[in-house]
């Protein structure tokens, strides 16, 4: 039916392909494109802030609904082998000396945020209060999400930039994000930095976290485990 | 009254892959935008349960797929992909915003079919790899979210265009009849689909 003038091409499997290879062919370009792209879309997301992940958070949980954190009632339990087990309300975190860190967030599923502005506690101030014992060599933290839980050896949890968050971007963290306390160790994936922190349990051998016995490497580190490096 | 001329525009097995895929994508979608945006992460929770929903989709919109083609009128498929392929004359003036008389598919028609085929393909790729990815480190790379990510914002333009074209536009939105009962309006058919309305016998119900 077609006349020689109508010309006919096959320009619907060239589009079709031309796309599959786009897109296949993404996985070799896709991460040098979004950094170029990076100042507008980080710019985007702190126009969005909570509403588009652009250039900025995920949220990520292992539950059915994210834990809701009770100021009245809350409490940080340390234990385990220590000298004196420690139970913290809100409030007395509040009155620990504070320490404030810009640091980037990688998470091991592709996505980074840079120049997270982090507010809390050192590590090493909390563990000081409960004193651990020369057999402990390991610390477990438990989220109030169940059964969601990680662990750091003593020489990992001492890193100078470790910290129990209380503010995030310079406000009270918000649930998706762990209120009202999560693990932050910048140095390591997210899944570490356990979120809706409630207990540390100080431990003479390190356990294996959730995400550890779905197949993830017990250290962390970035660009250097996970298959990454 | 005379009854009015209809012409049928699409086969049931055209109808079924059009409906099987529609109905995944809002699906997927939809556990998609929840597990994506943040806001919505938090009003909505069940993590677990929306990435199953979203992944079972998948594979349900595979095997759906593949049952339609085998169990379906395939001469019309292989019709339909003949005619989404070919581009004549008028279909690049088209493009080029000139009026031209089209076929049974206009060619913005044609493009975004050859779009949604290809699309399917690279979040089938991409979401597999984030699938395998979560549970052997060699499946995973960084850029996979990225690209899932990308598919998705350009497919949620391209998806909010087809709705308003099928259901709001008010001189293209009879098109929606041909996609649910399968006939369209010969004098509808006449003005948007010239090249094909006259080359079909008329079917009157």
């Amino acid at each position: 039916m077609t006349a020689p003038e109508a010309d006919p091409r096959p320009y619907g499997r060239r589009a079709f392909l031309a796309l599959l290879a786009g897109g296949v062919s993404s996985f070799a370009w896709a991460l040098p494109a979004s950094r170029i792209f990076s100042p507008v879309t980080s710019g985007l997301s702190q126009l969005f802030a909570n509403v588009l992940p652009v250039g900025g958070w995920r949220i990520y949980t292992i539950s059915g609904s994210m834990p809701v954190f009770d100021p009245t009632s809350w409490t940080l339990t340390v234990d385990g082998l220590v000298e004196r087990p420690v139970t913290l309300t809100y409030d007395d975190l509040e009155k620990l000396p504070a320490a404030e860190q810009v640091s980037t967030f990688h998470c091991v599923t592709g996505w980074t945020v840079r120049n997270v502005r982090w507010r809390g506690i050192r590590l090493r101030h909390i563990l000081d209060l409960a004193g651990p014992l020369r057999s402990a060599h390991a610390l477990r933290f438990v989220s109030s999400e169940h059964p969601y839980e990680d662990s750091l050896t003593m020489e990992q949890a001492l890193l100078p930039d470790v910290m129990l968050a209380l503010e995030l971007d310079g406000s009270p963290l918000s649930r998706p994000h762990g209120a009202p306390l999560r693990l932050v160790i910048p140095e390591m994936y997210g899944y570490k930095g356990v979120k809706w922190l409630e207990r540390i349990e100080v431990v003479a051998q390190q356990p294996t976290g959730f995400w550890e016995n779905l197949g993830y490497d017990q250290d962390a580190w970035v660009g250097k485990s996970n298959g990454y490096g | 009254m005379a009854e009015k001329r209809r012409l049928l525009r699409f086969t049931r097995t055209e109808r079924a892959v059009h409906w099987v895929h529609a109905t995944a994508f809002l699906v997927l979608l939809a556990t998609g935008l929840a597990l994506y945006l943040p806001s919505l992460a938090e009003l909505i929770g069940r993590r677990p349960l929306l990435k199953d929903i979203h992944v079972y989709t998948a594979v349900a919109w595979a095997v759906a797929i593949v049952a339609v083609v085998l169990a379906g009128d395939r001469r019309s498929l292989g019709r339909t992909l003949r005619e989404i392929d070919v581009f004549d004359r008028d279909d690049r003036d088209w493009l080029r915003g000139r009026k031209a008389p089209q076929g049974r598919f206009n060619a913005g028609q044609k493009l975004n079919a050859a779009i949604t085929v290809a699309f399917a393909i690279l979040f089938a790729v991409s979401g597999a790899f984030l699938w395998l990815g979560e549970r052997d480190t060699r499946f995973r790379f960084a850029q996979t979210i990225l690209i899932h990510d990308w598919l998705t914002q350009i497919s949620l333009v391209l998806f909010l265009g087809h709705l308003y074209l099928a259901v709001i536009h008010p001189s293209t939105r009879h098109a929606l009849n041909g996609m649910t009962r399968g006939w369209v309006d010969a004098e509808w058919a006449e003005r948007h689909h010239p090249k094909w309305s006259r080359g079909v016998p008329p079917e009157t119900r």
